[in-house]
């Protein structure tokens, strides 16, 4: 693993390198906020879910949710990482309007979660593991709305102390793609997990990318010594909030430094933000801008205390998460390629299992949502969760394909049917009559009548046996496709006096 | 009882329980003493008609024979507990007119065991000062002058209303909270008794936040005993504090008289401090030998870290307040500039500089400071690590001792004007008191002497953690033979 060729950027003087680490917020699948009992739901009047204590009305406490620990422990686990059995929240502090308190309740030096990893599948088969450095648990702010009156800004505290989990991971990636796969993977983990919806369009997942170049080995460097100095100066690019502008921002930003770099120039160490209109990154503020944001242990609140027996139980609560689910794929047959495909989305693995539970079997189930169900779907702009076929009707199909009651044809146009129309497979299997001949005399007649009408084809398949197929396509033409093509196959073959080989 | 003022908080609940007095009459006796000493300053908000309503309430209870524990007694609150519906501006011009919408969990608790409140008392500004100098709505005038003398004393500090309400006869008792002293500095010299309980014993929540880590509600009143009955009533366990601790809160009254007799009591020779009046030293020294007469032994101890405890209280104080006063920046309540703003930053600029006084903004910045990077570990850690010596210290000596008697400030009530202008000076009345708000220890002043100028003195009993039993046991004991009988003259009505 993480024996991948080094992917370079070439300058003019030579060949660099790319290293990335991330920094996702990811908000917390929880019914209540953090530290109060107002509720999260998105999209709900402006100010309705605002409690006191976000408020910070004066005298008001925070009490942790114990809830959202327990989805930031089940994170950690599922992240293969170090759960800590003692934590501590502090108080980030910073003026910003939308921030009630005048600080941000976050975890600074003891997080919940320690080390951990995440493995990646790159396009080419091969499998990177990107190391975790941390997950804490902190409040969201509110939103300032800047577009609502002339003269005055208006704060939307409705996500004010939300919770989020700020996973941190090591600079393990190294090009614009394994920073895209990290997140996507990520991404699919939080949603198996349940403990974060992963939505990026509504903000739900949020990642600020750290972008630095290097001269090849400098990244080799550094991964045996530990040692930051052997990378480039980072910069950190904010809110890059989908995947395709990850990709782009790394890019930019990537080929900006080498400029820089180049022309004898020095990389700041600065936050920039991502203009993904413009697709290029600009500086927000520099070091010497950068907040002091004076942490220091909320007096509110008292050390967070997690037990082993919380763990553990937490831990055998935990779903079946992408990784191991898609050695059990290959172990029923299905390629590597085809399980990882399978196992990307939650909703995907669930819609395929859905299908074995049926019934299907699971090399066929995988080839038919793979060969046709998938492109379907994204042709009409459409997911598994929001197709017009179920998991079930798939399975039937299936099964008639199976049992020979259908041609491979008629089982595609007969998914036509069920996608346009709906309906139970097999029913219109009988009413509209697409069951396959199996009646060899009919085919047997067929394929008489196709051997009659072509003299010439008949001599020139005796020559070249190949073309045999050419008779199976007519005779499949003839009968409606509802003729089973084996039948057909072998009929064709013993008329034209082919004999297979092996 | 021809003057209902005078009743003690115990003399006048077993009045109103046997209806000898109703709680009307006496909530109306407490309103006009109220209107009467307004020279004083101790309220900064009045709220006579809602004391009626309570009273009338607590009257018709005790009629169906449903009286609660502290039926229809008349109490004064600290502008620094929120009150649903009655303004709360904690001494400051940024919560003017600031009506919060929910009430505070000790003043709650009192409420339901059948309190009536007569007001909110004034207090320094965000509870940051030990004169009450620092209010915005002016200061408040200690109900004592020396002997032969006009001039005008402070209360003390920060809940100087409390203290100068309480001794002034202008409610039977009354909150304080305690940062560094705030209950029991301003008791020692307005001739008062205050108990600052153990840290979590009361729930802070809705109190207006100081110093998170040392802000503690308790108790103010004319003697050890009523601080006792109002003790019970205010502690209670709040998931709504996570700080606050669930220990049961036992009948204090009940074990109140049960004497010294066997009770270690330490005499840290620490708190002998160069420059105290020699007065101040004498009756430390005769406050041993009154528990002596009654049984309790000496023993001398050692808080050998207590040198430290005031520089490392005005680090971490500061450091705390600096966060918790970031709310208050004019967006959502309190206090905006009229001023016009070019932008954000300058809304917060000028509502603050209007809003927050000097000394609010001195310790702003001092904390603001402490926690700045490069400077934290030099002065927060190094502050935290001293909190944990002085914590060790207690623990030690309470091998030896059950509890410590010590002075309870520095000196009596002083002139106004006389320090304000010394913030360090200042600070200095705390000397005997932070000590134990940096351990979380409860600590109970008592009024035990008089100057040669007749201004009262205290001495103060610390106890272990959630001991407030023995400190009040202890308190009470000093009370009895220190029988300290002086009143001010009240030379406010005239």
């Amino acid at each position: 693993m993480s024996d991948r060729a080094a992917k370079t950027l070439k300058g003019q003087t030579g060949e660099w390198e790319i290293v990335i680490g991330m920094e996702v917020h990811a908000q917390v699948l929880s019914n209540a906020k953090l530290f109060s009992g107002a509720a999260t739901a998105f999209g709900a009047e402006p100010n309705s879910q605002v409690s006191f204590v976000d408020a910070a009305m004066p005298g008001m406490l925070p009490v942790i949710n114990r809830f959202c620990v327990e989805q930031a422990i089940k994170t950690g686990l599922g992240l293969k990482a170090k759960i800590n059995h003692r934590s501590v929240f502090d108080r980030k502090n910073y003026f910003y309007a939308d921030l009630p308190q005048g600080y941000q309740i976050s975890q600074y030096k003891q997080p919940v979660v320690g080390e951990g990893e995440v493995t990646i599948d790159l396009a080419d088969g091969v499998s990177v593991r990107v190391g975790i450095e941390r997950l804490h648990l902190e409040q969201d702010a509110g939103k300032s709305l800047h577009d609502q009156h002339p003269d005055y800004s208006y704060v939307d505290l409705n996500r004010a102390g939300v919770a989020l989990m700020e996973i941190v991971t090591k600079p393990h990636m190294r090009s614009s793609e394994e920073a895209a796969a990290f997140l996507r993977k990520l991404r699919a983990i939080v949603r198996y997990l349940g403990t974060c919806d992963g939505n990026m369009d509504e903000g739900s997942m949020r990642a600020d990318v750290n972008v630095s170049v290097c001269r090849p080995g400098g990244y080799e460097k550094f991964r045996e010594t530990g040692e930051f100095r052997h990378l480039g100066t980072r910069c950190e690019i904010k809110n890059v909030n989908s995947m395709r502008f990850i990709a782009q921002a790394v890019e930019y930003e990537a080929r900006r430094q080498v400029d820089i770099l180049e022309s004898g120039g020095k990389i700041d160490q600065e936050t920039r933000l991502f203009d993904s209109k413009a697709g290029e990154t600009r500086s927000m503020r520099s070091k010497e801008e950068a907040h002091d944001y004076r942490y220091f242990p909320d007096p509110d609140l008292l050390p967070l205390e997690i037990d082993q027996a919380w763990i553990d139980g937490i831990a055998r609560s935990l779903p079946e998460l992408p990784d191991e689910k898609k050695v059990r794929f290959v172990g029923l047959g299905l390629s590597a390629y085809d399980a990882a495909v399978l196992v990307a989305e939650k909703e995907t693995a669930d819609y395929f299992e859905a299908m074995l539970a049926e019934g299907a079997e699971a090399k066929s189930a995988a080839n038919w949502l793979n060969n046709e169900v998938f492109g379907r779907l994204n042709r009409a702009g459409l997911n598994v969760a929001t197709s017009p076929v179920s998991a079930a009707q798939n399975a039937v199909i299936l099964a008639l394909l199976a049992e020979n009651v259908i041609s491979g044809k008629i089982a595609k146009d007969l998914l036509d049917i069920v996608w346009s129309e709906g309906g139970d497979p097999r029913a219109i299997v009988d009413a509209r009559g697409l069951r396959q001949v199996t009646d060899t005399s009919a085919i047997e007649a067929a394929v008489d009548r196709v051997i009659a009408a072509n003299p010439q084809k008949v001599e020139e398949a005796k020559a070249k046996p190949k073309l045999a197929g050419w008779f199976v396509g007519q005779v499949m033409k003839e009968t409606g496709g509802k003729a089973n093509p084996g039948v057909v196959n072998a009929l064709v073959k013993s008329r034209l006096g082919i004999v297979d080989e092996g | 009882m021809s003057d209902l003022t005078e009743f003690t908080l115990a003399g006048a609940r077993d009045a109103v329980r046997a209806k000898k007095v109703s709680s009307t009459e006496l909530t109306k006796a407490f309103v006009s003493a109220i209107e009467g000493a307004r020279t004083l300053n101790a309220f900064v908000t009045e709220t006579p008609d809602r004391a009626i309503g309570m009273a009338k309430e607590s009257d018709a209870r005790i009629a169906r024979g449903e009286a609660r524990p502290l039926e229809g007694l008349p109490l004064a609150i600290k502008d620094l507990f929120c009150t649903k519906g009655v303004r709360t501006t904690a001494g400051s011009n940024i919560l003017n007119n600031f009506v919060p919408p929910y009430e505070s969990t000790v003043s709650q608790n009192l409420w339901d065991a059948g309190a009536v409140m007569l007001g909110k008392t004034n207090m320094d500004e965000f509870a940051m000062g030990s004169s009450n100098e620092t209010s915005y709505y002016k200061p408040v005038i200690n109900p004592w002058r020396a002997r032969n003398s006009n001039q005008n004393l402070v209360p003390g500090g920060s809940s100087g209303g409390s203290a100068a309400a309480v001794s002034g006869n202008l409610c039977l008792g009354a909150t304080g909270t305690d940062t560094g002293g705030s209950i029991r500095q301003p008791a020692a010299v307005a001739g008062i008794v205050g108990l600052k309980p153990t840290y979590g014993r009361c729930s802070r929540w809705g109190i207006v936040a100081f110093a998170s880590s040392l802000d503690q509600a308790g108790p103010m009143a004319r003697t050890v005993r009523d601080c006792a009955i109002l003790m019970r009533h205010m502690a209670r366990v709040d998931d709504k504090d996570s700080t606050s601790v669930d220990i049961p809160v036992p009948d204090y009254e009940a074990t109140l008289e049960q004497g010294v007799k066997g009770l270690r009591v330490g005499i840290p020779k620490e708190y002998r401090i160069d420059g105290a009046p020699p007065e101040i030293d004498a009756l430390w020294v005769k406050g041993a030998e009154w528990l002596k007469s009654q049984g309790a032994e000496i023993v001398d101890v050692s808080l050998p870290h207590t040198k430290y405890a005031l520089p490392a209280y005005y680090i971490v104080a500061p450091a705390e307040a600096s966060s918790n006063l970031a709310r208050y920046d004019g967006v959502r309540y309190g206090h905006r500039t009229k001023d016009t703003v070019r932008d954000l930053t300058d809304l917060y600029e000028k509502t603050r500089a209007e809003g927050f006084g000097k000394e609010v903004q001195r310790r702003i910045l001092i904390g603001t400071y402490v926690l700045s990077s490069g400077y934290y570990d030099a002065y927060y850690t190094r502050a935290q690590k001293i909190r944990t010596l002085i914590k060790r210290d207690f623990e030690q000596a309470y091998e030896k001792c059950d509890v410590l008697l010590t002075p309870a400030t520095p000196g009596p009530a002083f002139a106004l004007g006389e320090k304000s202008n010394d913030p360090v000076s200042m600070y200095l009345n705390d000397v005997f008191t932070v000590t134990v708000n940096l351990a979380g220890l409860p600590g109970i002043a008592v009024p035990a002497g008089l100057t040669e100028n007749g201004l009262p003195l205290g001495l103060q009993i610390i106890g272990k953690a959630f001991d407030e039993a023995t400190v009040l046991r202890a308190g009470r004991a000093i009370e009895i033979v220190a029988n300290f009988t002086a009143r001010p003259h009240k030379w406010w009505t005239a």
